[in-house]
């Protein structure tokens, strides 16, 4: 009985060889990714008491809040600006569609120190934007906004991506059926297409806001101040390394405090994403 | 009464070319034709979601050419059902009826418990689209179709995906749909049988062009040309020449070798004869009967379809014989019958 049970297992196992070596390698991506985290997080248990400072000091505190905001920000302008250009993208042919889509796409090639720059030529003081916006009080070097639209700049393509594949899964027919039933192209939009998509678009806001999150480079061009939590580790990394001095949190407790406050926001995000799917 | 004057519309790899229809009211009228020839095109065009390059179409006095769909009343059925997968089945039929501004609430709920009753998927009321089989899905399609109370209902394959069985059960409360509710109805297919047992009225499309309207009688037995002959199931199909005609019976001498009799006005000259399979009927003596024509011919094969049986003959013909019939003429490959057919099912075109 025994014996069979074990050839059974021999038997599906030569069948599956292709799949037991992809696995195998497999493996050394999660493990580069959880040997690397896992050991930050262990690190900065043993020395329990400086994680304990940095979230009392209302300088880091501070930075992660900006941060989070700022990342909330630009999700929310990726949302308003994105989703009906992922709607359009999904829906209608023409000339020049691969353009824009690849248009799209840019950030996600370009190195953000160099959208950083860019941004900067356009958003500083006198730049094309930035002067229009000086006029009506509104600054982006070394200001919030600065912030927000650097985060923009580099997640945008996550959130507009994911949109219009949200939408390319909604069967054209469906709106069709709800118009033939005397609703209008908008309110089939509201009530048939968005919600259909919708599952998508979140996933696509999520990822759109943890990207912002974890933007440094641009950021730091065009908006080094006020300091967001990426702009603070950065500093502190240079300044006071790892651990920090007594006093003077370093940079892994606030790394360990910021992806600590985001993996909690990410996993109550898809909760909710799983619940409004149901 | 659906109009379509000179309609044309290039979509996809899809095109209509001037289509000019004309469907009665409460007429029970099928588009057949074969797989990208434009059907579904033209009934979205017909409902509105497209906009045609030319040409117009209008339902009864009005010209509904550029109204958007959702001021037509027309109901529309697809073949997936299309149903909205994140609304039950009673809020799947209450959409169209919540959007009409003049019902009451209560006037709605009852309107919305009579056709679940009427369909019989009062049952259903609270499942969700995809825990339903597909007949049923085909049902709420149509409860949510009819509740809005269209004056045409437009159907694009509803029955093409489900099984033998539930076909024929929707068969027939489609019929109930058109009898009961007297909607003018156009429903596309490419199934024959289904144009025969539903229609009043076919139109013939091919290539993007209504080729032949006409009674299901008229489409099956006279198509019109050697096209429409072969996508309709007519598997005799001869070339010949017409000899003589006598008192408007025309002698053809066809391409297999024998003079044939046909009911026809043609005098002279090279003509198509098209005969349906099923009408030949077989025999292993020549026998004494009023029917004008008698080939003979020997069994070069058996093609068993179930309750029907395809014999095909050396000479080219096709006979579509009952199961019934194969046995008690014992018949086998390569036996020698005489295949016997009425001048009256001999369709002659040019």
């Amino acid at each position: 009985m025994r014996k069979s049970r074990i050839k059974e297992v021999k038997e599906k196992l030569k069948r599956e060889k292709i799949f037991i070596l992809f696995l195998f390698l497999g493996f050394f991506l999660i493990a580069f990714v959880c040997i690397t985290l896992g050991n930050m997080f262990y690190k900065q248990a043993e020395d329990f008491s400086g994680l304990v400072d940095a979230a009392k000091d209302p300088v880091v505190l501070t930075a992660i809040w900006i941060s989070i905001s700022a990342a909330i920000c630009s999700t929310l302008i990726a949302f308003f600006f994105g989703v009906p250009l992922a709607y359009f993208l999904a829906r209608k042919d023409f000339f020049g569609k691969s353009i824009i889509e690849s248009i799209v796409d840019v950030p996600l090639v370009v190195p953000h120190i160099v959208a950083g720059i860019a941004l900067y030529g356009v958003f500083m003081r006198s730049g094309v934007i930035g002067a229009p916006f000086e006029q009506v009080g509104i600054a982006f070097t070394d200001a919030f906004p600065g912030i927000v639209i650097a985060m923009l700049f580099v997640s945008l393509p996550f959130l507009v991506d994911a949109a219009r594949e949200g939408f390319k899964e909604v069967d054209p027919r469906l709106e069709n059926v709800a118009r033939s039933l005397g609703a209008s192209h908008w309110r089939t939009f509201i009530k048939i297409t968005f919600p259909l998509a919708f599952s998508s678009i979140f996933s696509g806001a999520i990822l759109c806001w943890a990207r912002g999150i974890s933007e440094f480079a641009a950021v730091m061009i065009i908006a080094s101040f006020p300091r967001s939590a990426s702009i603070l580790i950065g500093d502190r990394f240079t300044s006071y390394g790892l651990s920090g001095l007594p006093g003077i949190a370093g940079s892994r407790p606030i790394s360990v405090l910021l992806i600590s406050i985001c993996l909690v926001i990410f996993v109550l995000l898809r909760m909710l994403g799983k619940r409004r799917r149901r | 009464m659906i109009r379509i004057k000179k309609l044309y519309k290039d979509w996809k790899e899809f095109s209509l070319k001037d289509i000019n229809l004309e469907v009665k009211k409460g007429d029970y009228f099928v588009i057949l034709g074969p797989t990208g020839a434009g059907k579904t095109l033209l009934l979205e065009t017909i409902a509105g979601f497209h906009i045609p390059d030319r040409g117009e179409v209008w339902i009864e006095r009005h010209n509904i050419t550029n109204l958007p769909p959702e001021g037509r009343r027309i109901g529309f059925i697809y073949q997936d059902y299309s149903l909205f997968p994140h609304f039950t089945v009673e809020e799947n039929i209450e959409f169209g009826l919540k959007l009409r501004k003049s019902a009451s609430p209560d006037a709605n709920r009852k309107r919305l418990k009579e056709i679940m009753d009427w369909l019989d998927i009062s049952h259903l009321a609270h499942r969700y689209p995809a825990t339903l089989s597909g007949g049923e899905q085909q049902k709420v399609a149509i409860a949510r179709a009819i509740a809005i109370e269209p004056s045409i209902l437009l159907l694009d394959e509803p029955l093409a995906a489900l099984d033998l069985r539930t076909r024929d059960y929707l068969r027939e409360e489609l019929k109930r749909v058109k009898h009961e509710l007297e909607i003018t109805m156009v429903h596309v297919t490419h199934d024959q049988t289904e144009a025969m047992v539903l229609a009043d009225r076919i139109a013939v499309m091919m290539k993007g062009q209504i080729m032949q309207v006409g009674t299901p009688y008229e489409i099956f037995n006279k198509p019109q040309n050697e096209e429409i002959a072969d996508f309709v199931g007519v598997e005799n199909i001869l070339s010949g020449v017409v000899r003589n005609n006598e008192n408007g019976v025309a002698e053809i001498e066809v391409d297999i070798g024998c003079n044939i009799f046909a009911v026809s006005d043609y005098h002279a000259g090279k003509v198509k004869v098209f005969i349906r399979p099923e009408d030949l009927i077989l025999s292993e003596r020549k026998e004494e009967s009023s029917a004008r024509n008698v080939v003979k011919g020997k069994i070069e094969g058996l093609n068993d379809m179930g309750p029907l049986t395809h014999v095909k003959l050396d000479n080219s013909l096709v006979a579509l014989i009952t199961k019934q019939s194969r046995e008690s003429l014992e018949l086998r490959k390569g036996d020698e019958v005489y295949a016997t057919f009425k001048a009256t099912s001999v369709h002659v075109v040019r």
